[in-house]
């Protein structure tokens, strides 16, 4: 009897732990697909996304703090990290308010003020952002073509400096020039003005979020004629392997192998 | 039989949900948010303490408000409230409700199709946490038909009406009390804090006509086990505090009352 | 899907078309591009959303058009277009198109004021426009109408609307929105060179060193010349400048290698301030050969109003209106008016200025250049700059650095300067001052009327120069520069449309704004808006408003979409629109371009040149002919014994007489030049409209575009604006006149390259304007000779004085109003509004501020605050840092958005010599919303 419980009781121990890695497994897997959606915008000064999915509380009170509209919590059946904030600038862009209502009144520091914050003046700055980056599609944005448009640049709130015009003789015509619109990573916000305005029927211009766009190159390339790009090198560490290329783990392993370039 | 409790839950569950649209719509700053965490005339943080746990859970710090808003909910209901949130204030309860109610309508009884255990609840908190630990994600928030009920009331309705409806259905043909009774792990949280509140439904024997239309309506029946054999409190932990059966009672055998705490033993 | 070879050699070569373009097609689409096109019917026309007359192709199926691009050929914008010329069909085709007349009714369907509109056939809508039409006229005579014409008219409509109203009602009461648009200018050109419109063309762009623009935004206005500009300057940077005046920063600003910020009106001493520095810090600049033989010195009244109303206590002014008012009588002179008209005897002990001379403010006389170097005198750099710097954060030793610059480059030997200006010059109260001064400036350096060289007023609007200034829709104009009150100027047009002598009104009619006031008044009691929408874009809108909807009066708009001169009026027509119709516009190089109709009007939309002579069938010449009494008390002479004698009845229509006589018929419907083209007024057309006699619609029969061509060209033949005949226009991508043995002018008064200056001997220049070139002699004061001397062939160089605008900030209203345009909109937003690509582009207009003003007021960007003048109030959006960007002390609120209907705060002063409004200059104050 004594046996037969206690049988009994690893039994449905090892069914239980067994039903709850189950369960877990299907529900991790779920949650990494939840949160696979790398193309969001996220209100002004969110943390890292990976950070900000963790932090965020899904209340909301971000979206009622935006005057214009532009926030959303994420619905079921949008295909959106269930529940947190986003905009869409094509819909409503992000104004950046001055006073940056969104920020402060978040709960959990998912949005941190200290990311919209001039450390120097104390005051809240929004040209400090980091939503996201506008790409110019050239092949569909008619500047390229010649015409005049240059709307996103005039829409741009940060105007001049987060797009600038670049110049460029129309050797077609002989007699007129191409304004070329060029974002500046530096300081574009990706509050979407540019793309909500664009008047092509997909925009041109598109706001997407910093990481799926940026690259970034390490130390290995310096400007040497730039004495401020040294800053990257600041904490660099020495490189003792080189990984990635064709080289063997030791000379003696590429010199005992005696096969030469195949010829068949 | 009178419906009060019934009428002041709803009322409750209303009130609450019609401020936080409000405040989303017209911009009203007297209850801003939702039961995620929510602004108190923009100034009292209040949160839930379970999203909390989620979160640290995930090893991200957050900040002293959002402590201080769980804080301010833990105490309550451990406290005064007990399990109160799922029957005042939670609007999933509208569904479940429903659910048991059509139940009772439609006769439909017993014959359980799928054996839950009721521990069921407490053990999902632990796998909630886990979940979170792994994937860095507050899990439950991510699944909760609670969040995600609330949140389209107030924000605006997608896909969640879907959740919404497997849970009455789950209710009315699967398990009685399904979701609330054995699966929710926000309502086993409130369980676990809310054991030693003050707030309790009192029974007395000897007002009592053994007419058990109390354990008819309760959601939580067993809670009722002292009905018909001794008068005490009723103070097992699953007890939402509802007042149904307080409400159907019409020998006055049930009322709300304030236990003491120094003598809690002894009226156990 | 099979394709031939030859139809992939055909996809080839317009893929490779397509590749010299920069447009890649994939492969797939390149291929099917050629079938989807066989059906189409490619056509040239012209773009109207703006006066820069850029060529568009327009392609039509099955009576619908299907694209628009850009036209490679044409020389102005070579198959490019802003992104407005792209939308020029597709506003065609909103659905709140008006496609029916509409009138106020009564429940039962009786005409009355306050009803609500209901459809109605267009033979009621002609019968009540017709009833009232000849009460208001028979109870005020011919000066008891008025017409809205437009810059927008097409050349036919414009000069049949002319003749109607000049000719038929006997009426100077037309006048066109170009009034706002380019009266200083032309005024400007009238009394410098005796004719109109600009000695240059576009070629200068290409061929100039230094591109100056005063008050003219052309990176948005004018975005295809500006694509120009910038191009000229890529193509040697450092030799080429460009200069950007203006009050506010704006996008020009961006190639600028200079920017001047100067205080509003205060142009006029910077002018002043370069002639100077010419006169007498550079004399050996002066191109003396030009001067002496081509020049003379000149100069006029200062002390000639605003332009606003004489009766500066008027009924209707509101108690709030009447210190900006009066200054129409008189206004004491500021410390920067006391140096500079210190000349006429003004100082600080004697500084109420009484405003004698509003009734000649035209008035000028021949000076000596002695005299004219004394008027320069004050403008020295310290007081221009301390007078003109805009910006109270600039330091003003670095303001004039840059004003210097600025100076010794217009002085610069070998340096070609061309001077642009829009509306920043023209919209003024003293606006043909600043247009005079920059001739003043290019003569004197002897860089004017050559490649590459002048200064170059660009338009508006795209018929402004064609239909409003050629064809004379002004009133007190007649075609081909001619003026009505000239008696040989009548005569001739009288000889040329073949009416009885003396039939013409000698008086001026009243300028557009005067139309509004005349209706306020109720002198007016019957108006007609045509191609344009005054009730958004006069200044001072809240009286018009209630003029039209509250006083007894008769208002009809035809237009194609519902504005706000729509909706304050009794009867609206439903009108084609552009391509609904044949045309020709003129644009600001004085290049003349047609198009022919590409489709049917929508629903029961006709073409206003249709209106307009349906409606001349409603008149017997007995009615209009005879004896006719105007409000000033001139008698017109009843003409209709002469018109018996040369064979008209007085029962023949207006219609019959003006535009169905002999000479039209002969202009045949059957006509190669007609194509396949519909002609909805030559032929009808599918949808058989019933008429204003109750009959289908079933055309003239005669080719009445080609007739009204050839009629109006007459005028000009000979006379220095010859335009080509009516079938060339058809085959060429426009011409610049005078169009002489086939050959168009592209730089005219220079021997070299204009027929008429040749013909006129006159050495290598000749300006042969006639107009205004007998004039009497005298001091800077006054004219002492009053003996008129004549200065044939030649162009003056006149003197005018700084002075400031009518209404300054002060405490209570301390902030100056601009208005103005955006790229994206066309004027008063009717159809670019509706275009979605456009709207969502710029959805509002937006109050532009300073920063700083913004945190003085406590409003952020984006917030809504209320701009109110002594006159109203709007509610706009703040921008700080958006294209615009106003020093301290200016806002910048555009016009195009009648939800900010910005025309209620503006001031409705005018230059008093071109009568035009001045939209950039008026107080106001701004409070948090």
């Amino acid at each position: 009897m004594k046996e037969l419980n206690r049988r009994e009781f690893l039994l449905n121990s090892a069914k239980a732990i067994g039903l709850a890695t189950m369960g877990g497994l299907v529900w991790s897997g779920y949650l990494n697909e939840a949160k696979a959606s790398p193309f969001i915008l996220r209100p002004p000064a969110a943390v890292p996304e990976n950070i900000f999915l963790s932090k965020c509380i899904k209340c909301g009170i971000c979206v009622e703090a935006c005057p214009f509209d532009s926030l959303k919590l994420a619905k079921t059946g949008d295909g959106l990290p269930i529940g947190t904030p986003y905009f869409i600038p094509r819909e409503i862009p992000c104004y950046m308010c001055e006073d940056i209502p969104c920020v402060p009144p978040c709960p959990t520091g998912a949005l941190d003020l200290n990311l919209v914050s001039n450390k120097e003046t104390n005051k809240l700055d929004i040209n400090k952002a980091q939503m996201g980056i506008a790409i110019v599609d050239n092949k569909s944005c008619v500047a390229y073509w010649g015409i005049q448009c240059d709307v996103c640049y005039r829409a741009c709130p940060i105007l001049d400096q987060a797009i600038k015009l670049v110049y460029q003789r129309n050797e077609r015509t002989g007699k007129h020039a191409f304004l070329l619109p060029e974002v500046d990573s530096d300081i574009c916000t990706g509050c979407g003005l540019c793309e909500k305005a664009c008047i092509t029927k997909t925009p041109a211009i598109r706001v997407l979020p910093r990481d799926s766009v940026l690259g970034s190159v390490d130390s290995s390339y310096i400007k040497g004629w730039d004495q401020n790009d040294e800053v990257r090198l600041k904490d660099v560490k020495v490189q003792k392997e080189l990984d990635g290329g064709i080289g063997d783990k030791s000379a003696g392993d590429y010199l005992k192998n005696m096969e030469f370039s195949d010829d068949e | 039989m009178t419906n009060k409790y019934l009428y002041l839950r709803r009322f409750s569950q209303f009130i609450i949900l019609f401020l936080y649209f409000g405040a989303n719509v017209w911009g009203w700053n007297i209850l801003m948010g939702n039961l995620s965490s929510s602004k108190l005339f923009e100034t009292i943080p209040l949160a839930d303490p379970f999203a909390l746990l989620q979160i640290l859970a995930t090893g991200t710090l957050v900040s002293i408000d959002l402590i201080i808003g769980a804080l301010i909910i833990v105490l309550f209901y451990a406290i005064f409230g007990g399990r109160a949130f799922c029957s005042w204030v939670c609007p999933v309860n509208l569904v479940t409700d429903l659910a048991n109610w059509s139940r009772r309508k439609l006769n439909i009884t017993g014959d359980r199709k799928l054996f839950l255990s009721r521990n069921l609840r407490f053990y999902l908190i632990g796998l909630t946490l886990i979940v979170s630990a792994i994937s860095g994600l507050t899990a439950f928030e991510y699944i909760s038909p609670i969040s995600i009920f609330t949140r389209e009331i107030i924000f605006g309705i997608g896909m969640g009406w879907g959740v919404v409806l497997s849970i009455f259905l789950f209710d009315l043909f699967v398990v009685k009390n399904g979701w609330c009774g054995h699966i929710c792990p926000l309502g086993a949280f409130y369980s676990l804090i809310g054991k030693f509140s003050i707030f309790k439904v009192k029974y007395d024997l000897n007002k009592c006509t053994n007419c058990m239309q109390c354990k008819v309506v309760c959601p939580e029946k067993d809670v009722l086990n002292m009905v018909g054999k001794n008068s005490s409190f009723v103070s097992d932990k699953e007890c939402t505090l509802c007042g149904r059966c307080i409400d159907v009672c019409n020998d006055k055998a049930l009322e709300f009352h304030i236990n003491n705490i120094i003598n809690y033993g002894e009226k156990k | 899907m099979s394709i031939s070879r030859r139809d992939f050699l055909k996809s080839a070569a317009a893929a490779s078309v397509a590749s010299t373009v920069g447009i890649s097609l994939p492969a797939k689409l390149q291929a099917e591009s050629q079938n989807a096109e066989a059906n189409w019917k490619w056509d040239k026309a012209v773009c109207r959303f703006c006066g820069t007359g850029c060529g568009i192709m327009v392609a039509t199926k099955d009576d619908s058009i299907v694209a628009v691009k850009g036209d490679p050929a044409a020389p102005v914008n070579r198959g490019l277009n802003c992104i407005k010329g792209y939308f020029n069909a597709k506003i065609m085709y909103g659905a709140d198109r008006l496609k029916t007349p509409l009138l106020r009714v009564d429940e039962n369907g009786n005409f009355k004021k306050d009803g609500n509109f209901k459809p109605v056939s267009w033979q009621r809508a002609f019968d009540e426009m017709e009833k009232h039409f000849k009460s208001a006229y028979n109870e005020l005579g011919p000066t008891g109408v008025g017409i809205f014409s437009s810059g927008q008219h097409t050349i036919h409509e414009g000069y049949a609307m002319l003749k109607l109203a000049k000719a038929g009602w006997r009426t100077n009461n037309i006048d066109p929105n170009a009034r706002h648009c380019m009266a200083s200018a032309v005024a400007g050109f009238m009394q410098t060179f005796g004719i109109d419109e600009p000695s240059g063309c576009y070629d200068d762009i290409e061929l100039t060193d230094t591109i100056v623009t005063w008050g003219a935004n052309m990176a948005e206005m004018h975005p295809i010349l500006w694509s120009r500009v910038t191009d000229r300057k890529l193509t040697n940077p450092d030799r080429v400048k460009v200069i950007n005046l203006s009050t506010y920063t704006n996008r020009t600003s961006d190639l600028a290698d200079i920017e001047i910020i100067f205080r509003p009106s205060t142009d006029l001493a910077i002018w002043n301030y370069i002639a100077r520095e010419i006169v007498y810090n550079s004399p050996q600049s002066i191109d003396w050969d030009f001067v002496n033989k081509n020049i003379v010195f000149t100069t006029g009244f200062a002390d000639i109003g605003y332009g606003m109303r004489e009766e500066v206590n008027h009924a209707k002014y509101k108690p709030s209106e009447l210190d900006t008012a009066k200054k129409q009588k008189e206004k004491e002179l500021t410390d920067f008016e006391l140096v500079s008209l210190k000349y006429l005897g003004y100082d600080q002990k004697n500084k109420i200025m009484e405003m004698k001379n509003s009734g000649k403010a035209g008035a000028h006389w021949i000076i000596g250049f002695e005299d004219f170097k004394k008027g320069l005198q004050p403008y020295d750099l310290d007081y221009t700059a301390r007078v003109s710097k805009g910006d109270p954060n600039e330091d003003l030793e670095s303001y004039k650095k840059k004003l210097k610059a600025m100076a010794d480059l217009y002085i610069e030997k070998n340096r070609k300067v061309v001077s642009f200006w829009t509306m920043g010059f023209n919209q003024h109260t003293r606006g043909t001052w600043v247009n005079e001064q920059s001739y003043m400036v290019h003569f004197l350096l002897g860089k004017q009327a050559k490649p590459g060289e002048g200064a170059f007023s660009l338009t508006g609007q795209p018929s402004a120069c064609g239909t409003a200034r050629e064809v004379g829709t002004f009133s007190h104009r007649l075609p081909a520069d001619m003026v009505v009150a000239n008696p040989k100027h009548r005569e001739h047009t009288e000889h040329i449309w073949e009416i009885p002598a003396t039939t013409l009104n000698p008086k001026d009619g009243s300028h557009i704004v005067q139309i509004m006031r005349d209706l306020e008044d109720s002198k007016i009691k019957w108006a007609w808006v045509q191609v344009c929408n005054p009730w958004q874009d006069t200044a001072n809108a809240n009286h018009w408003i209630k003029t039209a909807r509250e006083m007894n009066n008769f208002i009809i708009t035809s237009d194609g979409y519902p504005g706000i001169s729509a909706k304050v009026s009794d009867l609206i027509l439903p009108s084609a629109m552009i391509y609904e119709k044949w045309g020709a516009y003129g644009n600001a190089e004085r290049r003349t371009q047609h198009w022919k109709q590409q489709v049917t009007p929508v629903g029961d939309a006709m073409p206003d040149l249709w209106q307009y002579l349906e409606f001349a069938k409603r008149f017997k010449l007995s009615e209009v002919w005879g004896e006719k009494k105007l409000a000033d008390g001139t008698i017109l002479p009843s003409v209709l014994e002469e018109a018996k004698k040369m064979g008209y009845k007085p029962e023949d229509s207006l219609f019959d007489v003006l535009f169905a006589n002999k000479e039209a018929k002969s202009f045949k419907a059957e006509d190669p030049i007609m194509g396949w083209n519909p002609n909805t007024e030559v032929n009808g057309d599918k949808r058989n409209v019933i008429g204003s006699d109750g009959q289908p619609w079933k055309g003239y029969g005669f080719f009445v575009h080609k007739y009204l061509w050839e009629d109006y060209r007459k005028f000009g033949l000979g006379h220095g604006h010859d335009l080509a005949d009516f079938d060339t226009y058809h085959k060429v991508r426009g011409l610049k006149w005078p169009v002489v043995d086939g050959k168009e002018t592209q730089w005219r008064f220079n021997a070299k390259y204009d027929p008429y200056a040749r013909k006129a001997n006159n050495g290598d220049f000749a300006f042969y304007g006639d107009a205004m070139k007998k004039l009497a002699t005298g001091d800077l004061t006054k004219p002492t000779n009053p003996e008129e001397v004549s200065i044939k062939n030649k162009a003056k160089i006149f003197f005018r004085p700084f002075m400031e605008a009518p209404e300054l900030p002060t405490a209570d209203y301390p902030f100056w109003l601009a208005t103005g345009r955006v790229l994206e909109h066309w004027h008063s937003g009717t159809m670019t509004m509706r275009v979605p690509e456009l709207y969502r582009a710029v959805p509002e207009a937006l109050c532009y501020m300073h920063p700083q003003d913004a945190e003085k007021l406590g409003v952020k960007r984006r917030e809504f605050v209320w701009v109110e003048s002594r006159r109203g109030k709007v509610k706009a959006r703040v921008e700080l840092n958006g294209r615009n960007r106003p020093p301290v002390g200016l806002v910048y609120v555009p016009w195009f958005d009648e939800r900010v209907y910005i025309n209620k705060v503006t001031l409705d002063a005018t230059c008093p010599i071109s009568k035009q409004t001045d939209y950039k200059k008026c107080a106001v104050k701004i409070s948090k919303a």
